[in-house]
């Protein structure tokens, strides 16, 4: 008897201990993520979509709860107006899921451009969408009313030859983005005003 | 019985590197070592994680029962991966977007795992230290040794800078996981050749 409550004391006090501990090393590196993730991953991205904007759209952006998460939302302005705004969504791929940083164009909602984020797709493969920007620029003038799909599948979309289940991921982010900014419109475009 | 600290440290630089000799941790060493870079970051990474729970393990040896140590070994292994993954999330996302997966995966490595059961357990803190530090420079080495060749046949370059000039035709097989097969195949059998004499 002594020994089991041993055994369960060690492991409990062991447990909560490195609980704790990590608890508050999350806290403290948190924002720094954040902002290496910024920098390096959405960033580049975001860049790449708002090419000639007149503001940083990096800088300029906001977060509103989707979900049971929370999204960024980043804004970009062109002649000193707020008329795109881009988020990240995720579709499954043949490696995990596929990001993609999706601008859409406020005005005429339609899709500014895109951009792929993060993947662990096949290299020479499916990691094409994201070396080769001529896949994503197909998406660019799609209407966010109604689903984005490739060939395949009955869409406009042309699928990256070989890789049509990376093509269909990052489709289905489109499609997810759209469904988001369209839901949200109202309140996004509010926020769009305080900038 | 009783070896000095030296002995301890030394003996992961050749005698035990984990690699080649104790033939442990291999799915990192086959998977990251695709240039010196991400050897050298793997190996930082495991040797950080082998210190801290050699270290705790050792503290801790007179406290935790036998019947739950793998149990508590884990614990102690487990959260100081998760302090790496946060550090180098933080500190150098390039190579978290690197090396990926396989620094959780530091958890489940046998050598950590096989340090705390073999070593700490049994001994006082100073010689785990020493053995750690021993066991991860050992690791580091190997993988970036291995990173090294497969990133001079496999791309013609040592960390990003060119070595052969324009005319070299990259060997990208040596990148692909058979290469790594080979490459750590061709490690072993000099290791061993070297030992015999």
């Amino acid at each position: 008897m002594r020994e089991m409550m041993k055994m369960v004391i060690v492991l409990t006090v062991l447990a909560s201990l490195s609980g704790g501990l990590l608890a508050a090393i999350r806290n403290g590196t948190k924002e720094r993520i954040e902002v290496a993730q910024l920098n390096f991953v959405k960033g580049p991205a975001i860049k790449q979509i708002m090419v000639g904007s007149s503001n940083d759209p990096i800088a300029d952006r906001f977060k509103m709860p989707i979900g049971e998460s929370e999204t960024d939302f980043f804004i970009g302005k062109f002649d000193g107006k707020a008329k795109t705004v881009a988020l990240e969504a995720f579709g499954k791929g043949y490696g995990g899921d596929v990001g993609v940083m999706v601008g859409i164009d406020v005005e005429n909602d339609t899709i500014f451009g895109m951009s792929v984020t993060t993947h662990a797709e096949t290299p020479g493969m499916g990691a094409k969408a994201k070396e080769d920007p001529s896949f994503v620029s197909q998406f660019k003038g799609k209407s966010v009313d109604s689903p984005i799909n490739i060939t395949n599948d009955g869409g406009q979309i042309n699928a990256i030859g070989g890789s049509t289940i990376t093509s269909r991921a990052i489709s289905n982010a489109a499609t997810e983005a759209s469904k988001v900014y369209k839901e949200n419109k109202d309140q996004i475009l509010e926020k769009m005003k305080t900038f | 019985m009783a070896k000095t600290l030296t002995q301890e440290f030394v003996k992961g630089l050749w005698e035990e590197v984990p690699p080649f000799r104790l033939v442990l941790g291999l799915c990192p060493t086959l998977a990251v070592t695709k240039s010196v870079e991400n050897g050298i970051g793997m190996g930082v990474a495991l040797t950080f994680v082998l210190v801290c729970s050699n270290i705790l393990v050792s503290l801790l040896r007179n406290v935790i029962p036998a019947k739950v140590r793998i149990a508590c070994f884990i614990i102690v292994i487990a959260t100081f991966v998760t302090v790496v993954e946060l550090l180098m999330q933080a500190f150098a996302y390039p190579l978290f977007l690197s090396l990926g997966i396989f620094i959780p995966l530091i958890v489940v490595n046998c050598i950590v795992l096989g340090r705390s059961e073999a070593f700490a357990y049994k001994k006082g803190v100073m010689p785990s230290i020493a053995d750690a530090l021993g066991m991860g420079i050992g690791y580091t080495l190997a993988l970036s040794l291995l990173g090294a060749i497969r990133e001079v046949l496999g791309s013609g370059a040592i960390l990003g800078i060119n070595v052969f000039g324009p005319s070299f035709e990259p060997f990208q097989f040596m990148l692909e996981a058979p290469g790594a097969f080979i490459g750590l195949g061709l490690m072993l059998c000099i290791m061993n050749f070297i030992g015999k004499k």
